[in-house]
């Protein structure tokens, strides 16, 4: 059996996600580097082109959209990586709970998820940021919240096919305490489906953030994507620069993580391929 | 059969109490009074406010306040909207057909075009094809559905100038008549489109994978032994079972349908719900937001029961046992 990291570096999809995923990375840190200005400095010289002096134009205040599209990276990659990892943590937690306890504590948690995996999550965020206000942390616990039951049902299910394992009895019989053997017997041999979900994860966050900001419930002091895409809806027939390219950034980055939860999971999870 | 029709409602009723639930904890949440929320940040009169208090006993312990909410519903009463000065189920009522004919005619295009992709990849696992046809798909998956169609619009409508670029009617065609519904369909074109596109990956997807699995088990070698030509194989043996799982699968995304909905319905003025939601988060009227969070989780709510019931239904290993 190969390790999953060769693995990994034998799949195509995997290796061209994380190339995508880590040039984000890198360009939202280095984003002053990158020749990015201030992406809320207004300027007279509204709606140039592309060109030489604006590399990817201005939009209707002036404003330089490369700087924006770089900055805007930040929003978006902090948003959706907090979002998915609070939605695996919260996921492992009640899959943990829920495969290890089972019995009614087992029914309840799954009928929970069952009830989150109904709720259309996009129209659930949208009313909850429209009522508690926006901003940037009240985004990322809201769509953290919505994201947990898929890894909470993928965890709950390996706890249910190896807490039967030789090993896990083994544990039993060593007089571990239950707890011990839940985390640190169990929980890390039931960890790759929930590593691949949070992969996913981030993508369909990234999105939704997307989505909400379009909606003109992103954070209203930040630059974002979507508040750029919502923007560049008024001024189509104007300046098709201003919807282009931030949604080609939303597209790299969605695409990026999803082809690197897919590579993730064909390192991880050969026998369970693309069933996610 | 009439065992699992019944279990099944009982499943249902659950998640429509636990959808209520979450409305209500929701509207105690907001910051400042749960008053507000129920009518909406709009200089409603005095005495409606007071009424309001009154209806659901905002003075009251949660608990009644509960029962209250629970009772208003039950009989249809999902509030009133002062920023159109009505009952917010009519103004929802008034849109759903609109978002029904976006959405009906965007999940059935996508279905078929889903699933003649997934057997065109399936057909052939691993080859050249195969990769283009998933790597496609993966794409689609990935690209948001908003931006897809003010792309659509750039082309279409802006450059080419082909196909209206908003809203659902021209002003100068009559009312009725065959000019209408060729109107109306010139202005379906692209907001269907760019709906259907991440549905038609993700059901490629999903019709590819299935197909794979189905053709892999041993009544298709016992198919093909009793000398079935591969299009039957793949038509007659194949496909019914791999498309099962499709069935629920249109029931289990029809809320990221509607959410792609009311991100089109922006995009393209379209005068659905989606539209409405939009106008009412700039207007802060909370009661329809409420109101059509409500409609649309009912709506899941039932697609899935349906669509759970007609998997049944068609799946004889579920159809006859008792």
């Amino acid at each position: 059996m190969r390790s999953p990291f060769r693995r990994f570096a034998r799949s195509r999809p995997g290796l061209v996600g994380l190339t995508i995923v880590l040039l984000l990375i890198a360009g939202a840190v280095a984003a002053p580097l990158l020749g990015a200005s201030d992406p809320l400095q207004t300027s007279p010289a509204a709606f140039r082109p592309p060109g030489t002096q604006w590399l990817l134009g201005t939009d209707n205040l002036g404003r330089d959209l490369w700087s924006g599209v770089v900055y805007g990276a930040r929003v978006s990659l902090v948003v959706g990586v907090l979002a998915a990892l609070l939605s695996a943590i919260v996921g492992i937690a009640i899959g943990t709970v829920a495969g290890f306890t089972g019995g009614r504590v087992d029914a309840w948690l799954m009928r929970g998820a069952e009830l989150f995996q109904t709720i259309p999550q996009f129209f659930l965020a949208l009313i909850v940021v429209a009522l508690i206000g926006r901003g940037l942390e009240k985004i990322i616990v809201v769509l953290g919240l919505l994201g947990w039951p898929l890894t909470a049902r993928l965890i709950r299910a390996e706890f249910l096919s190896l807490k039967e394992r030789e090993f896990v009895e083994a544990a039993h019989a060593l007089g571990m305490s239950a707890s011990r053997i839940a985390v640190r017997v169990i929980l890390p041999n039931a960890l790759p489906p929930a590593v691949v979900a949070t992969s996913l994860g981030v993508a369909e966050a990234i999105l939704l953030e997307a989505g909400l900001s379009f909606f003109g419930l992103g954070d209203p002091n930040l630059v974002s994507w979507g508040l750029m895409l919502q923007n560049a809806q008024g001024y189509l027939r104007r300046a098709w620069w201003m919807a282009v390219f931030p949604g080609v950034a939303i597209f790299l980055a969605v695409f990026g993580f999803n082809l690197l939860g897919d590579g993730l999971n064909d390192a991880m999870n050969p026998r369970l391929r693309r069933r996610l | 059969m009439p065992r699992y029709v019944l279990g099944r409602f009982f499943q249902a009723f659950p998640l429509l109490l636990g959808v209520v639930t979450i409305v209500f904890v929701l509207i105690h949440l907001a910051p400042g009074d749960p008053v507000l929320a129920l009518v909406g940040d709009f200089p409603a009169p005095e005495e409606y406010v007071r009424k309001v208090r009154e209806e659901f006993g905002l003075d009251r312990p949660l608990i009644e306040q509960y029962v209250r909410y629970v009772g208003n519903l039950a009989r249809g009463e999902f509030g009133y909207s002062f920023v159109q000065r009505r009952p917010v189920l009519q103004v929802i009522g008034e849109r759903a057909a609109a978002t029904a004919l976006l959405t009906g005619t965007a999940l059935v295009v996508a279905t078929l075009l889903g699933v003649g992709l997934g057997l065109i990849a399936a057909r052939r696992p691993s080859t050249v094809l195969d990769a283009t046809v998933s790597g496609a798909a993966v794409v689609g998956f990935s690209v948001p559905v908003f931006w897809i169609g003010q792309l659509l619009i750039l082309l279409f409508a802006v450059t080419l100038g082909w196909l209206p670029a908003q809203g659902m009617v021209s002003l100068r065609v009559g009312p009725t008549g065959w000019d209408r519904v060729l109107d109306v369909a010139s202005h379906l074109v692209l907001p269907a489109t760019a709906l259907a596109l991440r549905l038609v990956a993700m059901t490629t997807r999903l019709t590819r994978a299935s197909l794979l699995e189905v053709l892999g088990q041993e009544f298709i070698r016992t198919a093909e032994a009793k000398g079935a030509g591969p299009r039957r194989v793949l038509g007659r043996h194949a496909l019914p079972n791999a498309l099962l799982p499709l069935v629920t699968f249109v029931g289990y995304n029809l809320g990221f349908l509607l959410a792609g909905s009311a991100l089109i319905e922006t995009v393209f003025g379209w005068p659905g719900v989606g539209r409405l939601l939009y106008d009412s988060v700039f207007t802060r009227d909370y009661p329809v937001l409420l109101g059509i969070f409500l409609t649309v989780s009912l709506s899941v709510v039932l697609a899935n029961l349906l669509t759970d019931l007609l998997y049944a239904y068609l799946d004889p290993r579920i159809r006859h046992a008792r």
